[in-house]
């Protein structure tokens, strides 16, 4: 690791008025598994037909090793696609399939063979050789998709939400054998997927786009833990949100006034006066009976869901918004209709420049510039 | 579960299959019984059929003036389907494969002549191609030619009149089967290295066989029998097996005979689509 393959410098994609990919810059590293993040129509599919070479960028570079490619058709490219379909070709065997690649560069025959028999263990296909896409389950079709692309032994494989038509339990299954194969091969996989489990669960890091636009990039504990974006701390696992304003900036320790009232965060760079979203994840939640220092929301518990190992307990703040506390089944919870202060401890909390904050800014750095 | 008998509450069965059965007795059935009849009786001396049994009419057909006829009518429908194949499937696949808003627009324009009468339409190429047709009359105009030339009666203008009638049948089990081809397969050929010619020969052309083989059974065999080209555009220098039939029937007022001639069509149309059906063709894209 280290080396960067795959560099992505301002790359935008326009169909007609429709702005798919907005100044996109990205690097991948040598033996890392990169996923894509992102809701459908966030563009992390157009990005991956970018790298392919099913689509051209309207502007920008992209570059792998080192080399623009922008100008290079897909049969010239070094990097092979595991598509969301499969695209086996129904009319060849299972063999003929994962030897395509190899015959088109006219790979020696005896060759082929090995390297067709090594994948096919690999991918723990043996005797399957002779069969037609359509005589196989959905998970083998996966595998041979698989195979047929990494046979070529390309740079970079992409791979288009390719667990995307199989059922969960294989699915589980699929990711940790992806995972296998990728550590053992040690080539780079850009992943493409919507399902924020599959991206936590295999990823080195994490790429979340949004609207055509890459929100942050960072590991999965990062991207959980200190999201940049309020979009990225929703879309990542359960949180509170609570929109306000900083009253006071002591340090790090930042009070921020919201609507029912004031509550407390660690951050650097803010002032006093700023827009700000703060994310409390329902685990880090807290309760108590008496008033807590910095902190003077009151709400009161409405419901409680019980899902197993954990417990969900809704409480719901003057205005009606809802705040879901989490805790581990067998510890203490609020009983329905107390009424509690929420609180945290300050370093738990996400502190996110609001949007809208920056827009003020924007606006007062032209102006004034 | 208890076994259920099925009882229709609306009419019996063979009140519905009934009509239908009738239908295709009185309209398919008898008259091919009695063309089947016809073609192993004789004429009296004043040329009406006299039911007898009889095989002449089948030792006739295998003159050797009627044998070339025959080879000549397998070149004909050969040819045109070659070209048809040719000059269709880089149309269908365009419209097949356009993203443009005009392809309901190219379709149309396929399927328009295709509502218009034939005879009407090969009339037309008649007046166009004549001595005094426009054709020849334009490139007079212009003084590319100084006399007309004679495009009429040949057999290159009976082909051309073919292929003209035949196209669409060529275009549309060739769009349809096109049209089916799944986009992500042909990425996946340019992924793997594959240039277009190669994706052509290895993925497109295989999976699209099974409209080249319909669309050539639809054309083919219609060949055989469309004499009004071969007569018109062809003035008797290029018959068909159907030119042979229709003078049977017509000028030579010989109808055991060209019943005869008519049986031995139907059997090559049925041999020809037995074997498209062992070759795994669907059925449905023949309209049949």
């Amino acid at each position: 690791m280290g080396k960067n393959i795959v560099e992505l410098t301002g790359v935008n994609k326009i169909y007609g008025t429709n702005h798919v990919v907005k100044d996109l810059t990205l690097t991948v590293e040598e033996g890392e598994f990169l996923t894509l993040l992102g809701s459908s129509g966030c563009g992390k599919t157009t990005t991956l037909r970018m790298i392919a070479g099913f689509e051209e960028p309207t502007t920008g570079s992209i570059k792998v090793e080192g080399e623009s490619i922008e100008e290079k058709e897909p049969y010239e490219r070094d990097v092979n696609t595991v598509f969301q379909s499969y695209a086996l070709f129904p009319h060849k065997t299972i063999y003929d399939n994962i030897a395509y690649g190899l015959k088109m560069k006219k790979v020696p025959k005896k060759e082929i063979a090995e390297r067709v028999k090594e994948m096919m263990e690999l991918v723990q296909l043996e005797g399957f050789e002779k069969r037609y896409p359509n005589q196989l389950s959905g998970g083998q079709k996966q595998r041979v998709a698989i195979a047929r692309a990494l046979i070529n032994r390309p740079k970079v494989l992409l791979l288009d939400e390719p667990l995307g038509a199989l059922d969960l339990k294989l699915r589980k299954q699929m990711q940790l054998e992806l995972k296998r194969l990728q550590k053992k091969l040690n080539i780079t996989f850009i992943y493409v997927t919507h399902d924020q489990e599959e991206a936590l669960t295999m990823s080195d890091r994490i790429a979340i786009m949004h609207d055509g636009v890459m929100d942050q990039i960072a590991t999965p504990t990062e991207i959980y833990e200190h999201p940049a974006t309020k979009f990225v701390a929703t879309f990542i696992g359960e949180t509170n949100i609570f929109e306000g304003m900083a009253k006071i900036v002591d340090g790090d320790t930042i009070t921020i006034g919201i609507e029912n009232g004031d509550i407390t965060g660690c951050g650097a760079d803010f002032a006093a006066g700023e827009f700000i979203t703060v994310s409390v994840r329902p685990e880090k939640m807290k309760y108590s009976y008496e008033p807590v220092d910095g902190f003077s929301i009151a709400a009161r518990i409405v419901d409680y869901i019980y899902v197993g190992n954990i417990v969900k307990c809704v409480a719901e703040l003057p205005n009606k918004t809802q705040v879901k506390i989490e805790r581990l089944a067998g510890e203490e919870i609020p009983a329905i209709g107390d009424v509690v202060c929420l609180y945290w401890n300050k370093e738990d909390a996400v502190l996110i420049h609001n949007l809208d904050n920056r827009f003020y800014q924007a606006v007062e750095n032209a102006v004034f510039a | 579960m208890t076994k259920h008998k099925f009882k229709s509450k609306t009419l019996p069965a063979i009140s519905m299959v009934g009509p239908v059965t009738i239908w295709l007795l009185v309209f398919v059935a008898a008259p091919l019984v009695y063309v089947f009849i016809m073609s192993f009786c004789g004429l009296d001396e004043f040329y009406n059929v006299s039911y007898h049994f009889t095989l002449n009419n089948y030792k006739r057909l295998a003159d050797s003036n009627y044998v070339n006829i025959y080879l000549h009518s397998l070149v004909i429908a050969l040819t045109t389907t070659v070209v048809c194949i040719l000059l269709a499937y880089p149309f269908a696949y365009i419209i097949a494969r356009t993203k443009s808003k005009k392809k309901n627009l190219l379709y149309m324009l396929v399927i328009i002549p295709f509502w218009t009468n034939s005879l009407i339409r090969i009339y037309g190429w008649r007046s166009l191609l004549g001595t005094n047709g426009w054709v020849n009359t334009f490139l007079m105009n212009l003084h590319l030619i100084s006399e007309p030339i004679d495009f009429l009666y040949k057999q290159g203008t009976t082909i051309f009149g073919m292929v003209y009638c035949l196209f669409p049948f060529m275009v549309l089990p060739l769009y349809t089967a096109i049209e089916k081809l799944d986009g992500s397969l042909l990425e996946a050929s340019a992924d793997l290295g594959a240039k277009g010619p190669k994706t052509f020969f290895n993925v497109i052309l295989p999976l699209t066989s099974g409209g080249i083989f319909s669309g050539s059974i639809m054309v083919f065999i219609p060949c055989l029998g469309y004499f009004f080209v071969a007569d018109i555009l062809g003035g008797g220098n290029s018959d068909v097996i159907g030119n042979l039939v229709e003078r049977q029937f017509q000028s030579g007022n010989n109808w055991p005979l060209g019943a005869a001639l008519s049986i031995i069509l139907i059997l090559v149309t049925l041999i020809l689509v037995k074997i498209y059906q062992k070759l795994g063709g669907d059925m449905d894209s023949l309209g049949v």
